[in-house]
């Protein structure tokens, strides 16, 4: 029942949410376009199927992980766990002692990024887009790599008291770097990937565990220090898909040069037998 | 998108709808199964605790995966064909007042109601009362907090318009991300120290899971239906507006507050 209740009450969230969209959808269908679109009726279904479907994934989301995962980041970052002296004073913060939450940044940062639907939405247009030579499930993994190492150095950033926009200017400077010497038609997918890795399931739990690490660090404010996670899981994807495409052509350069070469060859051994 | 194709694609789809969707399925358990092996090795091998309510976990994640699965399938059936079919009536229109209305619209109707930026911007209310540029009292708190949520609403909205204008002339998305890049960075040096994080943050955070389908869509549709643009080069890119303006704005918005 109580299940039940919930998801009605999630479902009515989902629907207030879209609501405007809907609302700027039908208007200038009505107003502007003044024709029906092809198959009317199995895009209300589909849109249908993206309310329901979004509501239980949402209700499930906070039924299953996202205690455990909030929980896990707040015992992962207590003085407890960690092993220092929390009685007050002079305490020193050794960001070794916090390897245990750098490993639970990266893995969660990766595993949340493979289930993010959003993401799981452009790589599939971006596969259907490119005729199959780009392979969403080699693109969502690239993204998920990226936000997983943007959380790691995220969390070492709360734990060593960097200034953020540091990091995000060297993030910065890394992607120009990398955008001079991209091919044209992967740097708009690149750059949109940094946005839609941080939705629904990342962000509760990435903030979770950003808001649990400045809490407990002394001389961290939860207030200043516990965001810039989320910023971290923007920047990084750009870099690692970027990298990703480039790895990706070089191999295909190397595979063509080298089937070029063995033609090349072979039709040489071709001419010796001729004039032989 | 030519209404035969997709006409032939909608009766092949029912004729293996149950095959597709239990297809859909093992996906979507797939992409579930390392969220759910991190958190099983955290609960059990690092911290040594029992799953507290096993039963309870187990129906949530047949929830999520069936939700997920749903999703999917809605994803290509209606949000999809939606922001595609609706871009190419725009362009065929070709009334560039109702694309560039359309356009803001979708960004700032789609970012005002969303409910991860109504949280941020009560959590950047809270940070100003304490770093004292504004009262402490909840007038004034929610007050802060209704003109950030229109401030990144706005942005994102002129994201979009700068976006689709980009698509519409073919000019190369990364000149004007760099730009914006530069001008993030110069801002931070005179914005309060206390709006920062809430800043780089709010780019993150404006994309919800249904936005970046219908805002891809978008992009793709336009880039499609106008001639002489490629939808891999020109259609991409929006998204990326959407989460860099809302940087550039918040930081104003600390300042000028």
């Amino acid at each position: 029942m109580d299940t039940l209740t919930h998801i009605l009450a999630t479902g009515l969230r989902t629907i207030l949410d879209v609501l405007p969209i809907v609302v700027i959808l039908l208007g200038f269908q009505v107003l502007v376009i003044r024709r029906m679109p092809p198959h009317p009726k199995r895009m209300a279904i589909g849109f249908l199927y993206v309310l329901i479907g979004l509501t239980l994934f949402l209700v499930g989301l906070e039924q299953a992980l996202f205690p455990i995962g909030e929980t896990m980041a707040s015992q992962l970052t207590a003085p407890a766990f960690i092993g220092t002296p929390a009685e007050g004073g002079a305490v020193s913060v050794n960001w070794r002692d916090y390897v245990w939450v750098y490993v639970f940044a990266f893995t969660i940062g990766l595993s949340t990024t493979v289930a993010e639907p959003s993401l799981i939405a452009v790589a599939l247009k971006a596969q259907e887009i490119s005729g199959g030579a780009l392979n969403a499930f080699a693109l969502r993994m690239a993204v998920a790599l990226g936000v997983a190492v943007g959380v790691a150095i995220g969390a070492y950033r709360i734990v060593s008291g960097f200034p953020l926009p540091y990091f995000i200017l060297v993030g910065y400077v890394i992607v120009i770097l990398q955008t001079l010497w991209s091919s044209r038609s992967i740097i708009p997918l690149a750059y949109d990937s940094g946005g839609v890795t941080t939705s629904t399931v990342t962000v509760p739990v990435v903030a979770a565990l950003g808001l649990g690490l400045a809490s407990t660090i002394p001389d961290r404010s939860p207030l200043i220090d516990g965001f810039g996670l989320i910023a971290f899981a923007s920047v990084f994807p750009i870099i690692s898909v970027l990298g990703y495409a480039k790895i990706a052509e070089i191999l295909q350069n190397r595979r063509t040069a080298r089937t070029r070469q063995e033609a090349y060859q072979h039709e040489q051994s071709l001419d010796k037998g001729n004039v032989s | 998108m030519p209404s035969a194709l997709s006409d032939r694609l909608w009766r092949v789809e029912m004729s293996k709808s149950l095959k597709g969707f239990l297809s859909l399925i093992t996906n979507a358990v797939r992409d579930l199964a390392p969220i759910v092996m991190v958190i099983a090795f955290f609960q059990i091998v690092i911290l040594q605790q029992p799953f507290p309510n096993l039963g309870n976990v187990i129906v949530g994640l047949i929830f999520v995966v069936l939700g997920l699965a749903l999703f999917i399938q809605g994803l290509e059936m209606g949000l999809f064909p939606i922001g595609e079919n609706m871009a190419d009536a725009l362009a065929r229109k070709g009334s560039l007042t109702a694309l560039m209305g359309f356009s803001f619209l979708l960004g700032f109707g789609t970012t005002v109601a969303e409910p991860a930026l109504i949280a941020v911007a009560a959590e950047a209310a809270d940070v100003a009362s304490v770093a004292g540029a504004i009262d402490d009292n909840p007038a004034a708190r929610s007050d802060y907090a209704f003109g950030l949520r229109m401030t990144v609403a706005l942005s994102v909205g002129i994201a979009l318009i700068i976006g689709v204008f980009r698509i519409l002339k073919g000019w190369p998305v990364h000149y004007l991300i760099i730009g914006g890049y530069i001008m993030v960075v110069v801002m931070t040096f005179f914005a309060p120290e206390e709006i920062i994080g809430i800043a780089y943050d709010s780019g993150g955070v404006t994309t919800s899971t249904i936005t970046v389908p219908l805002v891809t869509a978008l992009g793709v549709g336009l880039a499609s239906a106008i001639r002489g643009r490629n939808p891999m080069v020109d259609g991409f890119g929006l998204i990326a507006f959407a989460s860099l303006t809302p940087m550039i704005f918040v930081m104003m918005y600390g300042m000028v507050y």
